[in-house]
């Protein structure tokens, strides 16, 4: 595949395997040794890298991006973040002043966190680093670092262009082209951000040779407000859907803030987290609390089917071999839908269960109820006998205890190393008594709680 | 001067601008072939047939070995040969390398290794404590045992009697440089490897005995690891000898690196312990006896098992004197990857246990736990002199004090060879149970001072508040101490050499035994050479660990490192320094008394030259500028079978208090608010020791919380990668973390008189677990009896328990 993009301010045009990672390629071919790889599988920062489009620029791991993902955007890695006469960035300075690094392995990956979120003005920089582990400085010294250069001026050799670039076939830059492409090869491997699919080649070492790449396809990554419903392209990331929801479903949006890290946000899209039909997905729960609809496409033809319908069973999903997930429709408005993440660590960490909840009640009655859990079933799952518990109910704590019982019913949760049966089904039950306290403006959010 | 400067690492600009090489990053000439191990998918049985005939002609394979194939030793361990590099068709854990393969690329060579078809003869493995103790599965002949006083006739008379369990969990080292090797093929058969070890020395033995060679045809260089924290102490061998028995084989450069995945599956991790206790009080809460059964799973080798039990006996009483105490160990040998070596060695597994007790008295009593733990610590250092409380100065305060320090005439560098204890004999000193004598006891007046520091008492008292209002939510507010031994228990590892370069230039060059793992010792041993000199840091180069210039080094390994180097290196500078003030006196006609580096010159009488012309002056005398360093610690004889003696050259010291919230309706936890007061003695570097400290803790911290090593049934680790394995991640901090050193100079003879940091801080964490059972006791009237880790779901389980 040819592609074309800015490496450190200088064109690089490369042909160029569908699955040869940019990681792999700077350290082997470029002899760019800054970028380090700790975990090859997008999962501790040491990779990576800074990467900027006409959309703006982020921080990207580079061990589960694949060349061709480049195509058209311009790359920064750590050496390109000093500037030309070796100066250090802002950044850097602070990290050597304010003692943050040890080891230094995986210094050059904070730093391009760090760099990428300076550059765009954050100060979460929690949030901004939770894709980078440090065994060694216990963060301490990194976060002094990160907030000393807050009002510090972006050095002007960070400026990035962007390359011109003629549309290449693997990434089609039309919604009918792309259809029609799949439709034709129904075995090929449809890429958007590659944070699943790249462990697929880097862990499961499998040759994927029929793919295209979704990220140039404009019709997939648009957002449409609408007075009812928000539209969400199937390609549109996360942390593009991140800014959109938080407008409109706070607890949503707080559950996607824990959703992966920065750069896997970056690169994950709404598409592929509900296409790869995984159980433990965290944006299935909530769509379905939220009775979002699913758009599928196939060649000319289209559907919408209700998400919850999309999961059928694991592994198994309602779509057709070459049909593609096109989008997601939900209500902008759903002011209990309340979402919780439970997992061993909070940032950066796969749920050990998902449970999103979405309860209307009038003149103290339950009208509707939508409960949906992730890592209860072996697919993304409502409880419904919960649900049917509630309904025509008082909100009153006696009912919550009743319709608590009765996930029993709904799940026969597995043990795994994320946690045993037992604590997700006593977890599930308790969750509806936090949504219960939550509603009724309890403290029930230990992150939130200060000394 | 250079020395307590807070400056920042030697390499930190190098790390921040990715220039820092790694043994990765390190050019290969072309021809270099790559490795990766076929691993076995079952954890106990015989091979009965493998069949590589697809490995073999896969794309870019060279060759693929097995343990026929390997010329001499097939052995890997670090401790009685009972680690094969290459299975020799049994198989003791699932994971355990069968067959390497070489190949063009490391892509390649992976994929290849998934080729392999093997069959087993499987049988039944022994996984769990249960398991191994019904099977009597141990290393040694039975438990190791020690014994102070009577226990039995203590336990038997004391007013109170409790008993009970604590499990804790191992721990992945999680180094973020995975485990690599380069072994570059030279003339004549010999080698030289690149290997990312805490212990080049035992590279080259282990791969000269793998080549058939002597020691002196191995060289084995080391600039820096991407973090060690044990887990290269010798979980490296295997790479390094797999790839210099490749690039015998082949004739060409061989490099090895684990995948993440093989990494976690293949090396040792953490002990993981059970520690049963029987304990006596009185009613005011002074222990009387206690009996800890200590039972430890080893996994399939022995590795360094024996001296991590036993530094987990030797910590069994932390801060506490113990009238009369039995510590059983049982160390069990199981089909799971191989216990090795993890920041603190054991020590704070016993930490653990005695901590747990003095939390389950507290309870028991009704007592405060910090009450209860200032009434059973040692008894303060006799003598006032050097035990007298001093406030803890901030880091820019420190240099000023410590010039004195360095040109006092008490200098430790001024030859003498004994500890220069302050014993008071009036009381006697209290002894640890293996009968050492404790004289350099400081807790007493760093729990004050933490206390305040850490506003406790108003703390402990909102958080009670606090609890009363809310029902989901619970804070917990805890204390504890360390008090670590320092020096390694195999007491001839207490040893180190340096080389040291002065060129005509007056530019030093600087070699030692210790490894670079991002602790910061080459700064500091730096600043203790420029210091000897007189000169500016700037002028010390430090180079790469590297077994051609100082042999037969320990591991950098036990905190040691800055201790036994720093001394090593400073004896090398002042052989030096005293032969260019010989030949300087002279020439001056003066002497050498009168003869002064400092401030980047050379002061003679009243004349001043710079270094670097006295440097030039004294090589134009025909006067040898190079010198090799030597230093053994003092004092230490131990006898470990009967658990007597004195192992430790003295005890640093250090104390946390720690807030923490708990959901009761999931367990949901994390830290609020953390206060440390560490004892790093005179720092020699705060800035680096203060880093020590913040990593220390959280990395302690996290082997108590979010990290859970699992197993299934069948003995596969399913926690084998970042996406399962959760170390504290950024926001997993404290909120507020407020570090501050105990900044006075050690009793004990080092140099300048800092004191050893890499692994006494890591036992604070425990005061985070602490925090978590004081929280879930605010649930119920039970004793939490929590078990480590604390995740989520053992927090909940707490709080059921809590409830009853």
């Amino acid at each position: 595949m040819d592609v074309t993009f800015l490496l450190n301010g200088e064109t690089v045009e490369l042909e160029s395997a569908p699955t040869r990672t940019l990681l792999d390629w700077l350290r082997e071919d470029r002899g760019l040794c800054g970028t380090k790889e700790g975990c090859n599988e997008g999962d501790c920062g040491a990779c990576t890298v800074i990467v900027s489009d006409d959309q703006g620029t982020k921080a990207l791991n580079a061990c589960i991006l694949f060349l061709p993902q480049l195509h058209g955007k311009a790359v920064r890695t750590v050496e390109g973040i000093s500037g030309p006469e070796g100066q250090l960035h802002p950044v850097q300075e602070a990290m050597v002043t304010h003692h943050g690094s040890q080891c230094g392995f995986c210094t050059p990956g904070f730093v391009a966190s760090m760099a990428a979120g300076h550059l765009n003005g954050r100060t979460d920089h929690d949030d901004v680093l939770a894709g980078n582990l440090c065994r060694c400085t216990g963060y301490a010294p990194i976060i002094r670092a990160a907030k000393a250069v807050e009002t510090v001026p972006v050095p002007d050799w960070m400026a990035h262009d962007t390359p011109k670039v003629t549309p290449q076939p693997y990434a089609p830059e039309s919604l009918d082209q792309l259809a029609a492409w799949y439709a034709a090869i129904p075995d090929a491997t449809l890429i958007a951000g590659a944070t699943d699919v790249g462990l697929w080649v880097t862990k499961q070492l499998r040759d994927l040779r029929k793919v295209a790449f979704l990220n140039r396809c404009a019709e997939l990554r648009q957002i449409d407000i609408g007075d009812q419903d928000l539209h969400i392209g199937a390609a549109v990331t996360m942390t593009e859907a991140l800014t959109v929801i938080r407008e409109y479903h706070p607890s949503y949006a707080e559950l996607i803030r824990r959703y992966g890290s920065e750069q896997v946000r970056n690169a994950a899209t709404i598409g592929g987290n509900i296409a790869n039909g995984s159980p433990i997905g965290d944006n299935p729960p909530a769509l379905i609390a939220l009775e979002a609809t699913l758009h599928l496409r196939k060649g000319d033809v289209t559907r919408d089917i209700p998400i919850e319908d999309f999961f059928i069973d694991y592994g198994k999903q309602d779509r057709a071999p070459g049909e593609l997930v096109t989008g997601v429709t939900l209500p902008n408005s759903a002011p209990a839908l309340r979402c919780y993440k439970i997992s061993k660590r909070f940032d950066q960490d796969i749920s050990a269960l998902c449970g999103c909840f979405n309860v209307t009640i009038a003149e103290g009655i339950v009208q509707t109820a939508r409960i949906a859990f992730g890592g209860m079933a072996g697919i993304p799952h409502r409880a419904q006998a919960v649900e049917a518990a509630l309904i025509g109910q008082a909100w009153t704590i006696e009912t919550i205890r009743q319709a608590a019982d009765r996930f029993a019913k709904d799940y026969t949760p597995l043990s795994d190393m994320r946690a045993s049966a037992d604590y997700r089904l006593t977890t599930a039950q308790n969750l509806l008594h936090r949504y219960f306290a939550d509603l009724s403006g309890q403290a029930t959010n230990v992150l939130e709680v200060t000394s | 001067m250079s020395v307590a400067k807070p400056l920042p690492h030697d390499a930190a600009r190098l790390h921040v601008t990715g220039a820092a090489r790694y043994v990765d990053d390190l050019p290969t000439p072309s021809n270099t072939l790559h490795l990766a191990f076929g691993m076995s998918e079952v954890a106990k049985g015989r091979i009965t047939t493998m069949n590589l005939a697809e490995v073999k002609s896969a794309p870019g394979v060279v060759a693929v070995l097995t343990a026929d194939d390997l010329p001499f030793a097939n052995d890997v361990s670090p401790s009685i040969h009972d680690e094969p590099l290459l299975s020799d068709g049994t198989i003791h854990y699932l994971g355990q390398p069968v067959f390497v393969v070489v190949a063009e690329t490391h892509l390649q060579a992976r994929k290849a290794v998934r080729l392999a078809k093997i069959t087993y003869a499987e049988e039944t493995p022994i996984l769990t404590i249960e398991e191994a103790l019904a099977a009597d599965s141990r290393f040694e002949e039975g438990p190791r045992i020690w014994a102070k006083g009577d226990v039995d006739q203590a336990l038997s008379t004391a007013p109170h009697r409790i008993e009970g369990t604590i499990n804790m969990g191992g721990q992945e080292h999680f180094y973020l440089e995975g485990q690599a090797a380069l072994a570059l093929p030279q003339e004549g058969g010999d080698m030289v490897v690149h290997s990312s070890t805490q212990h080049p020395t035992e590279i080259q033995h282990k791969v000269a005995d793998a080549l058939g060679m002597p020691m002196h045809a191995v060289r084995c260089e080391i600039r820096r690891m991407g973090g060690g924290f044990g887990g290269k102490e010798s979980q490296g061998n295997a790479l390094a000898v797999a790839c210099a028995v490749a690039a015998r084989a082949t004739g060409r450069p061989c490099k090895m690196r684990y995948d993440r995945d093989d990494d976690m599956m293949i090396t040792g991790k953490r002990h993981d312990f059970r520690i049963d206790y029987v304990v006596g009080f009185d009613d005011q809460g002074h222990l009387l006896g206690v009996d800890f059964t200590q039972i430890t799973r080893c996994g399939w080798a022995q590795d360094l098992s024996l001296p991590v039990a036993d530094r987990a006996m030797l910590h069994a009483d932390n801060a506490y004197h113990l009238p009369a105490a039995r510590i059983t160990s049982h160390r069990l040998k199981t089909n799971t990857q191989s216990a090795t070596a993890f920041r603190g060695f054991g020590g704070p597994q016993g930490v653990l246990g005695i901590e747990r007790v003095m939390d389950h008295i507290a309870a028991t009593l009704g007592l405060d736990p910090v009450v209860l733990r200032q009434r059973n610590y040692y008894a303060a250092m006799g003598g006032g002199g050097l035990s007298a409380p001093r406030a803890a100065r901030p880091p820019e305060d420190i240099s000023g004090q410590k010039k004195d320090y360095a040109s006092d005439a008490s200098d430790p560098l001024s030859g003498a060879t004994e500890p220069d204890r302050k014993v008071d004999l009036d009381p006697p000193p209290q002894i640890t149970p293996y009968k050492m004598p404790v004289t350099d006891f400081i807790l007493h007046e760093m729990t004050e001072d933490l206390l305040k520091r850490s506003d406790y008492a108003n703390r402990r008292k909102a958080v009670t508040d606090w609890n009363g209002e809310q029902p989901i939510l619970k804070k917990g507010i805890a204390f504890s101490p360390v008090k670590f031994g320092i020096s390694f228990t195999l007491t001839h590892l207490n040893q180190a050499g340096a080389l040291v370069h002065v060129y005509q230039d007056g530019s030093v060059h600087m070699n030692h035994g210790g490894t670079e793992m991002g602790q910061g010792l080459f700064q500091k041993v730096a600043q203790v050479a420029a210091h000897r000199f007189g000169i500016d840091v700037s002028q010390v180069k430090i180079t790469a660990t590297d077994t051609g210039k100082v042999p037969n080094t320990s591991a950098t390994a036990a905190s040691s490192g800055s201790d036994l180097n720093g001394m090593a290196v400073a004896n090398a500078c002042d052989i030096i320094r005293d032969r260019i003030a010989t030949c300087l006196a002279e020439l001056h006609q003066t002497k050498t008394e009168n003869i002064r580096f400092e401030d980047g010159h050379v002061h003679i009488g009243t004349e001043q030259i710079t270094f670097a012309e006295a440097a030039a002056t004294t090589y134009q005398n025909r006067v040898s500028l190079s010198a090799t360093g030597f230093y053994k610690t003092p004092g230490l004889q131990w006898d470990r079978v009967k658990g007597e003696g004195t192992p430790f050259f003295y005890f640093a010291q250090g104390a946390a208090v720690t807030e923490v919230v708990i959901d009761t309706l999931t367990g949901e936890n994390r830290i609020l608010r953390t206060d440390i007061l560490h004892d790093a003695g005179a720092s020699l570097n705060p800035a680096i020791d203060i880093g020590q400290i913040e990593g220390g803790y959280v990395q302690g911290a996290g082997w108590l919380t979010t990290e859970e090593l699992v197993w299934d049934k069948t003995g596969r680790l399913r926690t084998h990668a970042p996406s399962t394995y959760k170390i504290p991640a950024c926001s997993d901090r404290p909120d507020i973390f407020n570090v501050a050193l105990w900044d006075a100079p050690n009793p004990a003879q080092t140099i300048y008189r800092s004191k050893a940091v890499g692994e006494p801080p890591f036992m604070l964490g425990i005061s985070a677990f602490l925090a978590l059972s004081d929280a879930v006791s605010a649930c119920g009237p039970n004793y939490p009896d929590l078990q480590a880790p604390a995740t989520a779901e053992e927090v909940l389980n707490a709080v059921h328990r809590a409830r009853g």
